[in-house]
């Protein structure tokens, strides 16, 4: 039973690394976004301010998928070990007498 | 929020200073950070004390139990967390900030309080106007009461307390008002057409439409929640791994310097000028601008004059 917990709290952190590739995508996106605005800013300085505004509007936009898989790693991390250990520790509490049958079974046959 | 100054309440005289204006300038000045140190006192009192550095949501400051028996549970036990606490005292502090700034209008002589009221109003007609276009003269003061409210409730944390922003539900409550507003704006055309719109271009597509209709208030909302949440947990690993940090490196010290964390002075503020301020007013600048986006997207096209 320490096997399985240790498993979901493995898998948790395990996916909430995963998750986070999605980082890529926006770092890339908005890099190339940015550089876009530095060169129209460098040919036409005048227009700085609104580049700068819709730059930052793509940015935002942009931005969500990272996010998206933000919020899942945190609740990987977060909330997701929490909820199954508990669910799993109640689980075990509740029914000791065939958690012990089946160690004892397994145990024999070890 | 903002109360616009309109020439009906200025005074178009060079007296003096009434000292009933002087009284209640400073009164509203006094009920405007009241809120503050009380939301700090609040927090120091209520907060249980804690070992280490820990991550976690907003907390229960207490539970309202209402004298209710066939309420469903969430309804009965009520729980009024923090963020609840902070944000009714955001918008206590931002009433009473109005009251202070355009307390005393006048034409002439103006205050140093009335130039920067006039300044916030100006500057947000413009960003309105030159977002949405004209024909939304409704909108500056619910853009502006937004943007006050998301920026202050994310620089909230600048006083150590839990910025409601950080709490999904709070920002999904403001997206879903968005939504609604956007909703509203769409049936404005008529409700044939607002149905018609999700048969296009094909009427297959009609599910993604239904679909993407609903993905933007979660995208807004968690766009909001996940920059102000995720700069609050950066900072506080850097925080844990700096005092982890200095206990490597200045633990060979004697006595009680030892235990200082040397590395905790003054680098986290680094990182909180970036995710406390400017991501903060960054993020409600975006909420605001999407909401106006959004919406002056979904009016019926208006008729050229």
């Amino acid at each position: 039973m320490e096997l399985a917990i240790a498993l979901i709290f493995a898998g948790c952190a395990l996916g909430a690394g995963i998750a986070m590739i999605a980082g890529i995508g926006p770092g890339i996106g908005e890099g190339y976004a940015v550089g876009k605005a530095c060169e129209i800013i460098g040919r036409q300085p005048e227009c700085k301010g609104s580049v700068t505004t819709t730059m930052l509007m793509g940015c935002a936009v942009a931005e969500t998928t990272g996010l998206y898989a933000l919020v899942i790693a945190i609740l990987l991390i977060f909330v997701a070990p929490n909820l199954l250990g508990n669910k799993l520790i109640s689980l075990i509490s509740e029914n000791k007498d065939m958690v012990k049958e089946l160690a004892e079974a397994a145990a024999k046959k070890g | 929020m903002k109360t616009e100054p309109t020439k009906t309440d200025a005074r178009e005289t060079d007296a003096p200073i009434s000292r009933r204006d002087r009284f209640l300038t400073r009164l509203w000045l006094v009920l405007m950070l009241l809120p503050l140190v009380g939301g700090m006192l609040l927090n120091l009192v209520l907060t249980p004390p804690s070992e280490g550095i820990t991550v976690t949501g907003a907390q229960i400051y207490f539970t309202l139990s209402l004298p209710f028996e066939n309420l469903p549970a969430p309804i009965r036990d009520l729980p009024i967390t923090e963020s609840q606490v902070n944000s009714a005292l955001v918008l206590l502090f931002l009433f009473f900030f109005c009251l202070f700034l355009t307390q005393g209008l006048r034409t002439r002589g103006k205050s140093a309080r009335q130039v920067l009221a006039e300044f916030i109003v100006e500057k947000v007609e413009g960003f309105v106007s030159g977002t949405m276009g004209a024909g939304y003269d409704g909108f500056p003061p619910f853009v502006c009461a937004i943007l006050m409210l998301s920026a202050f409730s994310s620089l909230l944390s600048l006083l150590g307390l839990y910025p409601p922003t950080s709490d999904i539900n709070v920002v999904g409550g403001w997206a879903i008002l968005v939504f609604f507003m956007i909703t509203r704006y769409k049936l404005k055309a008529g409700f044939g057409s607002y149905v018609k719109g999700f048969l296009e271009p094909i009427p297959v597509l009609a599910p993604f439409n239904v679909l993407s209709e609903f993905s933007t208030p979660i995208s807004m909302a968690f766009r909001h929640f996940g920059n102000v949440m995720s700069g609050g947990v950066i900072a506080t690993l850097v925080y844990a791994g700096l005092a982890g940090l200095s206990t490597i490196v200045f633990g060979w010290l004697p006595g009680f310097l030892g235990e200082i964390p040397f590395f905790q002075i003054g680098l986290p503020a680094v990182l909180s000028v970036y995710f406390d301020l400017f991501s903060g007013c960054l993020q409600a600048f975006i909420f605001a601008m999407l909401t106006m986006l959004y919406i002056s997207l979904a009016a019926p096209e208006k008729e050229s004059a």
